[in-house]
């Protein structure tokens, strides 16, 4: 089964074009990454498959053309993890996750939607901070809870925007193996745009490659994290190790001192 | 799953119930208040009567056959105080959810009715009335529809300017202080034209007062307030979404900009009934949410009502204390709102309570 399809996506903001005819599908199961340099259109993308924005082009959840579909439907669709999040007014973590039930819930909280939040913290390890303030929290804290409230929406694909950025070696591993084991376990998707390409080597199952708003090459991670891919898209000269089990891509130097693109 | 996360599982859900239970059993005390506040406040003026003699007087209204009072009590407290204790508590009611509501949807502490521009306009409006004798209706409603049409006219304004850049809480908020300078300026300008007993009137009217109130003012914010509370308290989960950001909202399947605009739109209309009758009172719409906040916690569906209810403790608790301290000159209230409500407001902000606020 196909999750996700994307055809001729476009966008722009003004007349500055970010994302220019994309095309990618999303199959079951999957986890995706979306790699490529600042400025590729990664965050824009995940954002326009959430009709957070609205691009040109034609995007299929389940084959529904994602148009017609109401923003509730949508939500219980997609799950969006946003980069960081602070809010200015406090909340506590269990009613931040539990806004994630907000697609399936009336006003009046069914003890059903207290049940999914606690299963949610349990899964990840987040109970003990049920009652403090969501803004006290670290950095991977908050991307935990962040995690937790796109899964409390039941999403057939969580769309995660750089989970990792922020984070520490172990936070950075821990919120990674969390989204793959789901995805192995369940039958729910990822995509996700990463920065890492050695996390994103590792995790994911397919790797699509933008630059400046195209795609330039997708593919597993062992076929398309080459030199020549990653010399080409980021300007830098690498190595790539291959004697692990996915490879491992080490940075050398800049091309261009420093003036690469990107 | 094994016996050990079940228990904890449970013991979770249970900490939740309660803390919610909590915020219930806060509300319930918040209404007592008013309730107890409210009777003490009719017994409080220059005619002498009690706390019980003033419950009979109201309860003889209701059951006759049970109750009854003497002319004299019922008089005092029917004609003369119940509808200004109820100005005070619909009064302060609407000023606080407003502030609320606004809190939220523009994700700034610092909103409250005034930042878009809200009570400068009525000041204006007022002015104008008061200096120029010009307004949109005649007679004695020439103030009161002034500042109604002018209150309204600079909410459809920062939303016209808002609509054009996107409405977004930077954008309200810059076009709401941009508005707020401009009816600040004109007000400057009439009282810099008109007489010394026009711009004393003038102050008077910006300083906020209950004198004024009348059962039809009442009654007709009462039915403002019923109209627009239940729309507010169903989007409560959505102005918390947008707490979070638009971007997370939207995914939530929030339509963002849909709910800022009716909000808005009804916090004008709110405000607009109460400000025209009473002038401007300051500092209950940005104080009341916060303390409410402190004590109950962000989410509105709880946030919403409680602040209501302490919007309507502070505004009569303020009232009363104006009426009788420099007895029997009657302060206006505008002025006792933020001695009264400063001191207390830092007293929680020193002791807050970290997890709520």
């Amino acid at each position: 089964m196909v999750k996700i399809k994307i055809k001729d996506l476009s966008f722009s903001y003004g007349s500055n074009k970010i994302l220019d005819d994309l095309e990618i599908v999303v199959g079951d199961s999957e986890v995706l990454g979306l790699i490529g340099p600042n400025g590729s259109g990664k965050t824009t993308l995940i954002k326009c498959i959430d009709r957070i924005l609205k691009p040109k082009g034609s995007i299929f959840l389940d084959g529904r053309d994602i148009k017609t579909m109401g923003r509730q439907d949508i939500a219980r669709y997609l799950g969006y993890v946003p980069q960081s999040s602070s809010s200015v007014l406090s909340t506590t973590v269990f009613d931040t996750i539990l806004m994630g039930r907000r697609p399936h819930m009336g006003w009046r909280v069914a003890e059903e939607d207290i049940d999914r939040v606690v299963e949610t913290m349990e899964l990840l390890n987040i109970e003990e901070f049920a009652l403090k303030d969501f803004n006290e929290l670290s950095g991977g804290q908050k991307q935990k809870v962040l995690v937790a409230r796109a899964l409390c929406q039941e999403p057939e694909v969580l769309l995660l925007d750089e989970p990792t950025s922020n984070l520490d070696l172990k936070h950075q591993l821990e919120v990674m193996e969390i989204i793959r084991d789901l995805v192995r376990k369940t039958d729910i998707s990822a995509v996700m745009a990463i920065h890492d390409l050695n996390l994103a080597s590792r995790y994911a199952d397919t790797l699509v490659m933008l630059k400046e708003g195209r795609i330039y090459a997708t593919g597993d991670p062992v076929s398309l994290l080459t030199s020549g891919n990653v010399r080409s898209v980021y300007g830098v000269e690498v190595v790539v190790i291959d004697s692990f089990e996915t490879p491992y891509v080490v940075p050398i130097r800049s091309l261009n001192g420093g003036k690469a693109s990107g | 799953m094994p016996p050990e996360t079940a228990v904890k599982k449970a013991d979770l859900k249970e900490e939740y119930t309660r803390f919610v239970g909590r915020k219930f059993l806060i509300m319930l005390i918040f209404f007592i208040g008013i309730i107890v506040l409210a009777g003490v406040a009719a017994t409080l003026g220059s005619a002498d009567i009690s706390v019980g003699e003033v419950y009979a007087a109201i309860l003889a209204k209701f059951f006759p056959d049970h109750f009854h009072a003497t002319w004299f009590v019922d008089t005092i407290v029917w004609k003369l105080r119940l509808h200004r204790v109820l100005m005070a508590v619909v009064g302060g009611m609407g000023l606080a959810v407003a502030g609320a509501v606004l809190q939220g949807i523009l994700k700034n502490p610092l909103a409250s009715p005034f930042t878009l521009g809200i009570a400068s306009a009525a000041g204006f409006g007022a002015s104008l009335a008061i200096v120029l004798g010009a307004g949109f209706v005649g007679g004695e409603y020439l103030i009161v529809g002034n500042a109604f049409v002018f209150t309204l006219l600079a909410s459809f304004t920062v939303y016209g300017l808002a609509k054009y850049k996107g409405i977004t809480p930077e954008t309200m908020i810059l076009a709401g202080i941009a508005i707020m300078y401009l009816f600040s300026a004109m007000t400057s300008f009439l009282q810099y034209v008109g007489t010394s007993e026009e711009v004393q009137e003038v102050v008077f009217w910006m300083m906020g007062s209950l004198g004024r109130s009348s059962w039809s003012k009442v009654g007709l914010i009462t039915v403002v307030l019923a109209c627009c509370m239940p729309y507010l308290l169903l989007k409560s989960w959505d102005i918390n979404a947008m707490g979070a950001g638009d971007e997370t909202a939207t995914s939530l399947g929030v339509n963002v900009e849909g709910v800022r605009v009716i909000c808005m739109a009804l916090v004008s209309l709110i405000t607009a009934c109460i400000i025209c009758f009473t002038g401007t009172i300051g500092f209950i719409g940005l104080v009341a949410p916060h303390m409410t906040r402190m004590v109950i916690g962000g989410d509105h569906r709880f946030l919403l009502p409680a602040s209501g209810l302490m919007g309507a403790i502070l505004l009569l608790g303020a009232d009363t204390v104006a009426r009788t301290i420099l007895a029997p000159v009657i302060l206006p209230v505008g002025i006792m709102t933020a001695f009264l409500g400063v001191p207390f407001f830092v007293y929680l902000f020193m002791r807050r309570r970290k997890e709520y606020w």
